[in-house]
Parts: C-alpha cells; structure tokens; sequence
C-alpha cells in the first residue's frame, strides 16, 4: 500500500517493548494539504506510534518515508529539524519567557552566540501572521496569555521550523470552546497552505469537522483507515472498540424518589450567580453550557470548596457548615475537573487516593489498619474494573480512564449520597465511558443522587433524568431530559442575560 | 479568512507598561525609601548626618561588594532552577586556596587564578553531579557544602592560614578598603572614590546582565529554569548547561573568595559557613524565584545593597545586631510577598 502522492508515509511500523508489542505492522500516510485523523482508544497505540515519528522511538521495524525520502530521525530535535513537528496536549512553554523567546527556543538567530533580536522578532511576527493571529506581541511573557494563546505561540514555534507536517496531540483537550474554534481556523489556514496535518483525538465530533481522512488503531494495528466522508460514527467507533458498540450509552433503570439537596439563591464569587436548584434521590441531573458559564464554579460552590457568598444549601432539612469536610460528612462526594492537579495524589497509590477521605474506616486513635484497608481497595478496585497491577501502584502510572475510576471509586468509598462529576469522561477512551454511565445509572438505581456537568451534550442527554443549562453564572432552564435537543440546550447555553 | 482577535488584558497598553517597568525597579525604589527613612531618622537622632554620608556609602558599598560578586552567581544558578547551598563554604575554600599558595611563596597572580579556578572547579562538581546523578541541586549542594568545609579545613590543618602581611601585596588591601587611598579617581576623572573591588563588582554585573539579555546562553539559561522540558525539547542540551550554569556560578564565588582573603587577609576554612543564605536572600529580595525562570541582576544588585544598607542604618541607629537580623528576615518575607502580589495582580 505505498502511496506515491503521500508527504509522509508510515510503512510496517513495528515496536516492541519487552514481551509486549505496542506496535505491529502500522501503515499511515498523510498527503500534503490534508487533514489526517489518527483515532483509537488509549492505549492502542497512538503515543508509540507519534513518538516513533518523532524520534524518541526507534522503531523494530518498518520504515518511514518524508516527501519521498527515507526518514528516521533520532530525537524530538532533529525530526523538527527534518520537517516534523509536534504540538503535544501538555504544552511546552518556558512560561517566564516571552512570545518571541518561545518561538525561537533552541532556533535562535545569533552570530557567535549573541542573539539577533531584531531578525527574531521578525521571524516571530510573520509566523503568527501566518496563524491569522498578528494581534500578538511577542514580548508579552507567555504567562499572561489565555491557554489558547498559548497553544498559538507553541504552533507558532513548529512553524518557524519550516515543517511539512505538523502533528497535534489532542490539542482541544484543555481548550475553551472559543479557543477550540480559533485553532480549528489555525488548522485550516496551516491545510491550505500545503502542510500535512495528523490530528489525534477522543472527540469524533471534532474530528469530522477538521479531518478529511482517518485512520483507527486498535491494540497497536491499524484496523482501518479511509475517508471520513464516507464512513458513519457508528461505524468508526466500533473500529476503535472493536466490538459492536450498538449501545454507546448504556443506561440502568431507575426512579427518582424524595427530595434530599436543596440550593437556594447560592452565588459564589463571581460566579454561579443566584442559583437554586432540587435535587432527588436516585436522580442524574445534568448540567449543560458553555466553558465558563460557572458550571464548576457552582459544583466547588456546593461542595464548599469555593466561598459562598450568599445563599442556602440543605442536605434533606439539615444545613452543614460552608467547609469541605462539613459536605463530606453530609453525604456530598466531589469528582474534580482537574485529575492531574486537584482530583488525585498522582504520586501517591491508588490506595491512599482511594482512601483519603475515608482514612476514618480504618484508623484507631490514629492508627491505620493498612491490612484491612488493602483488602477494602482490592474489592473497590474489582468492583469498578480498575486496571491495575496492585493497590500500591502510583496513580501516575495509569491510564486516563483508570484514573477517573480511582477518583470515582474514592467518593464512593467515602459513602457520599450525593455525588457531584464536573467532566467525568474527559478524556478517557470510549470503553470507560460507557463503564461511567452504567455505574452512574446503577447508583441512580441504588438511591443515589448525581449531579453531571458535562459539555458533550450526547452523553447528558443520554445518562440524565434532567438537564439544567447555566450561562454567564446562572442557572437558566432545567427540564426533564425528553424536552431538551441539543439544539435547544445550544441555544440556551449561548443565550445571553 | 477574517478572524477575531485573541482576548488581552483589558489593561490599556500604557498601564501595562508602568506596572511592568515597577515590577523591574520595584526593588531599587524600595532601596531608596529604605536609604531615606534611615536618613531621617539618623538626623533626627543624632542632629547631624552621619548615615547620609560619602563616608559611609564607601563603607556600605565595600561591605556589599563581596555579597554582590557572588550573589551573581547565585543569581544564575537560581533563573536556571538551580540552587547553590555551597556558596558559602566553596567562597571560603577558594580564600583558603589563594592564603595557602601566598604562604607557600607563589606569585600573588597565580594564588590569585588559583583561587578563581577553584571556584569555578567547586561549581563545576556541583554542575557534574546534579546533571550525573540527577538528584535534586538543593541535595547535591548540601553535600558538597560539608565537601568543601572539609576540603577547606584539610588544607588548613583545621586552622586559618595566615601568609605573612608582608608578601600581601597592598592591592590587596586597596580592593576592599573603605578609605581608598590616593584618591586618583576623584582628582583625574571626577567619579566619586570608592575601592577598586566595588568597581569590579559592578563591571561583573554589567557583563552578566549583557550576558543574560544578549546571548543565546543567557536565554537557555531562562528556558532551563522556567521549563527545563521544554528546554530538551527544543534540542537544548539540558547537562551541558546544568553545568556550565554551576561553573559559572562557581566563577563568581571564586572572585568572591578573593574579596573574602582580601577583608581578612587570611584563609579561614570556616568564614564561608551560612553566606550562602545571604546571596540566596540577595537574588531573592531581587526578585528572583526559587523555583527558576525569574530574577534580575539589577534586582539582585539592589537586594545586595539593601541587607548592606539594613545593617549600616541599625548600627548608626545603635540598634543592636539581634535587631538587623529580625529586619532582614522581615524584609526577605516582605519582598516575596510583594512579588506575589505583582504576580497575582497579573493573573487577573
């Protein structure tokens, strides 16, 4: 399958580490002016096979070629250098450093060492011309830009390389909706201008709007590849899952009973603004509305973690305190937006982040029974499917969807009866996912209350008994499910005051 | 295609730029209200200036010289995300190196470059260690602080090496003193007379301030610290520059020791202990971060003087020395709060 119009063409591609084979016989090409998706599920491969193109692997075998030549580059370094670049989901930026340093970072124009600042800023300036974002100055140090600004600066150091295909690894995944759509015009601008693009990500919704092709691996092959066009999302799902998925969203049967949360006139700070809402036993409510409109904001508001400026909360007819532990202890369990930086120790084991706030369990004036605890998150582990190698691994070393279960499985262990998931499926592979909504359905089931805040309307409409739709901090409209569209909850969403 | 513009700071561009230059000189305009304040109140005390005085600006300067030199180095070491604990201690080594070569009859120019390359070898350890054993600088410092105590006290006989005053050459004695003497720069060019060692201090940290702004080394240095990631990302060769960053910082701390041997006019192994808190204190009050990618030469030349100032005023005020400590530390806290605040003031 050598495809003679291809930029860039992966042929054969085979890595192993150890016994394991993360890679096996992996065919892509990108041809110039056009939009790549590579899809799958974590763990199938797609980070082995970037890094492989990047350099940082060597792959067992196969061979790549670049605008008709043999490529096998030997580091990050010289693959930019080669005409490769990668814009990677945690962005590389020296914050302290300005625009313009940033861009330049290891291409700095010198003569013996001393910089030629004039030359660089000119350099700089036309690059974010050609971004369509002239509007940038490159002094400005990069930490005063909104991330979206930021990713600009990073994609703007790939174009100073003169690159002929530039790789971008789940680029939307910290963005705000806007920023997404000024990317999304980046992308194009970068297309048109004859750059070969591979563009990987979770969200299909994305990947038909940018993508011309795609290509699925799966347990590091490539099951299919071809035009998106032509191909349905069912269909490109079950590639990635490699199953039949005729149920994205599995759902449990379950009836709301009597009211337990009530939240009367809550503001926090700037943000949510005079907001009240019911909720009942064993009900999903789901939150719905754009980045910013203060849905985590009022998530934190309820859970205390943020200051309640005003307002009402109560647990059946009981009032807790306005602190964290106070909520814990009324029942309330909180799952963090932020996995990496708020939700979970992500060096600690998964059974100290299991744990954490229920250490009560198994503790005697300060003592910890770990025999008892181990065993406790063994079985939390067996019941949530958490795919670990034992209770003490770091929780850095597993996959995002597992991570998300561990966070899950803590709130649980905690026996909160209301549980608040601000973005639960951010970022994890479509199998987790539906893990999610079936244990959030069984919860429902079981006389548990959830609120889901979510920006991937689909699943909110799938998993809830009722959405609600916040914007600029308040609490617009809630509806049982069946009266919503998505259209409807856009339209809402994107309503102004 | 017609795109809108990104989100700035609604911040008109003039205000920007006048928090921007505040935040750069904030620590100078510091410095002087703090010379001002104890100007007043020396005059209101004693009737007369005493603190206000050319006299004592050639004292406070020549106290401050040797905290500036090596402060510098410090200051490098710390934009790169480094820290140096063995400062102190590698100062006194290399005084320890240039007494024990005067008093074993070298040439005081070849003490003087063994003193100097055996600052720059004691940086170059630190360098070699933190990029080998990639353990972490504060650890790898805070052995090598012990390593060079001992090695110092070694060649000490665990005693202070005191050449004879008579083969100390007076310049020497001209480099840190606080009565310069002829008074040559006063009569031929007009400048104020302070000693030749200030004037060195100041020149080393025009260069390094060219360096840091100029040079290709001085970005990666910033790049190191802020995001030594993304630094090997973009093909910086993150060891080498570890250490050549220690070594540079070992360079100054060996020019330091020169100015050490010059005060004392003897090698004392343990004259070092704790002064590397004091250039720490120095890039600090300056502005710089802790944890890499910030800080400033002027800000560290500033906050040099400034502990200078600090302890001159309370003695001229007949505060007792109990007293200057708590002011320093307060004034430490004070400065990094400040620098917070400027920071979060941004965010927004």
């Amino acid at each position: 399958m050598t495809d003679r119009s291809a930029l860039l063409s992966m042929h054969g591609i085979t890595k192993r580490f150890g016994a394991t084979r993360a890679l096996v016989d992996v065919e892509l090409s990108v041809r110039a002016g056009e939009v790549l998706a590579l899809i799958g599920e974590n763990g199938a491969g797609k980070s082995t096979l970037m890094k492989v193109l990047s350099g940082a692997h060597r792959p067992d075998g196969g061979e790549m070629y670049l605008d008709g030549r043999i490529y096998a580059p030997t580091g990050p370094h010289q693959a930019r250098q080669a005409g490769v670049a990668m814009i990677y989901q945690e962005l590389n930026l020296a914050l302290d450093l300005s625009v313009a340093e940033n861009v330049m970072l290891g291409q700095e124009i010198h003569r013996g060492g001393w910089l030629r600042q004039k030359r660089e800023q000119a350099q700089v300036t036309a690059a974010l011309a050609t971004l369509g974002h002239p509007e940038l100055r490159p002094e400005t140090p990069v930490n005063r830009l909104s991330v979206g600004a930021r990713q600009l600066v990073e994609i703007a150091r790939a174009l100073v390389a003169r690159p002929k295909v530039i790789v971008f690894d789940e680029p939307t995944s910290s963005l705000t909706s806007h920023d997404v759509e000024h990317l999304f015009q980046v992308i194009a601008r970068l297309r048109s201008a004859g750059l070969g693009i591979i563009y990987i990500s979770h969200f299909l919704e994305e990947i038909r709007r940018i993508a011309d092709r795609y290509s699925v691996l799966r347990d590091g092959r490539t099951v299919g590849s071809g035009r998106l066009r032509d191909t349905g999302e069912a269909e490109i799902v079950a590639l990635m899952v490699g199953r039949d998925v005729n149920d994205l969203f599995p759902t449990v049967a379950h009836t709301p009973g009597k009211e337990i949360l009530s939240v009367d006139g809550i503001s926090g700070v700037k943000s949510p603004r005079d907001v009240s809402l019911r909720l009942r036993r064993g009900e999903i409510l789901g939150i719905a509305g754009l980045v910013g409109a203060g849905r985590t904001e009022l998530l934190r508001c309820i859970f205390a973690l943020d200051p309640v400026r005003r307002g009402e909360l109560r647990v059946a007819s009981y009032c807790p305190r306005a602190n964290p532990r106070a909520r814990i202890r009324a029942g309330l369990g909180l799952v963090s937006e932020d996995r990496k930086g708020e939700g979970l120790a992500q060096e600690r084991s998964i059974a100290d982040n299991l744990t954490l706030s229920g250490l009560s369990h198994y503790s005697r004036a300060g003592w910890l029974a770990l025999g008892r605890r181990e065993k406790a998150v063994r079985d939390w582990m067996q019941q949530l499917e958490i795919k670990a190698a034992a209770p003490d691994q770091a929780v850095k070393e597993l996959s995002g969807g597992n991570q998300q279960k561990v966070a899950i499985a803590r709130v649980l262990h905690q026996g909160a009866d209301i549980v608040l998931l601000d973005e639960p499926t951010r970022g994890i592979d479509v199998g987790t996912k539906a893990e999610i909504y079936r244990r959030m359905g069984q919860l429902a089931a079981e006389g548990k209350s959830i609120i889901f805040v979510s920006s991937y309307l689909p699943e909110l409409l799938a998993v809830c008994d009722r959405v609600g739709v916040m914007s600029r901090g308040r609490l617009r409209e809630v509806k049982p499910t069946s009266a919503w569209t998505e259209e409807a909850i856009m339209a809402c969403a994107i309503g102004g005051d | 295609m017609s795109e809108a513009p990104l989100p700035q700071s609604s911040r008109p561009v003039a205000t920007r730029r006048l928090i921007s230059w505040l935040g750069t000189l904030g620590p100078l305009l510091v410095l002087l209200c703090i010379i001002a304040l104890f100007g007043e109140a020396d005059h209101l005390k004693q009737g007369k200036d005493v603190f206000l005085t050319y006299q004592n600006a050639r004292t406070i300067a020549v106290q401050a010289s040797p905290v500036i030199v090596a402060a510098l180095g410090m200051t490098i070491v710390i934009i790169a995300g480094g820290i140096d604990l063995a400062a102190g201690t590698a100062l006194a080594l290399s005084a320890t190196v240039l007494a024990w070569f005067l008093n074993n009859g070298y040439s005081p120019l070849l003490s003087i470059a063994a003193a100097i390359l055996t600052g720059c070898l004691t940086g170059f350890i630190n360098g070699v260690l933190v990029s080998a054993l990639r353990v972490v600088p504060f650890i790898v410092t805070l052995g090598t602080m012990t390593i060079y105590l001992g090695t110092a006290k070694y060649l000490a006989n665990e005693t202070t090496i005191r050449p004879p005053l008579a083969d100390i050459p007076t310049a020497f004695d001209s480099m840190v003193t606080p009565r310069p003497d002829p008074e040559w720069l006063v009569e031929t060019l007009g400048i104020p007379n302070f000693a030749w060692g200030v004037w060195l201090a100041l020149v080393l940290a025009g260069l390094l301030a060219v360096v840091l702004r100029y040079t290709v080394f001085g970005r990666y240095v910033f790049a190191l610290g802020s995001n030594e990631q993304t630094a090997r990302l973009c093909g910086i060769n993150v060891p080498l520059m570890k250490i050549a960053v220690y070594t540079l910082g070992g360079l100054f701390v060996g020019i330091a020791g020169t100015y050490q041997f010059a005060r004392l006019s003897s090698g004392n192994p343990m004259s070092g202990i704790g002064m590397e808190l004091k250039f720490i204190a120095a890039v600090v009050i300056g502005g710089g971060s802790l944890t890499g990618g910030r800080g400033s030469v002027l800000g560290t030349v500033t906050g040099a003087i400034m502990m200078s100032v600090i302890a001159s005023g309370c003695t001229q005020l007949g505060w007792r020395n109990p007293i200057q400590d708590i002011v320093i530390g307060a004034i430490i806290i004070a400065a990094v709060t400040l620098d917070q605040v400027r920071q979060r003031f941004w965010s927004n």
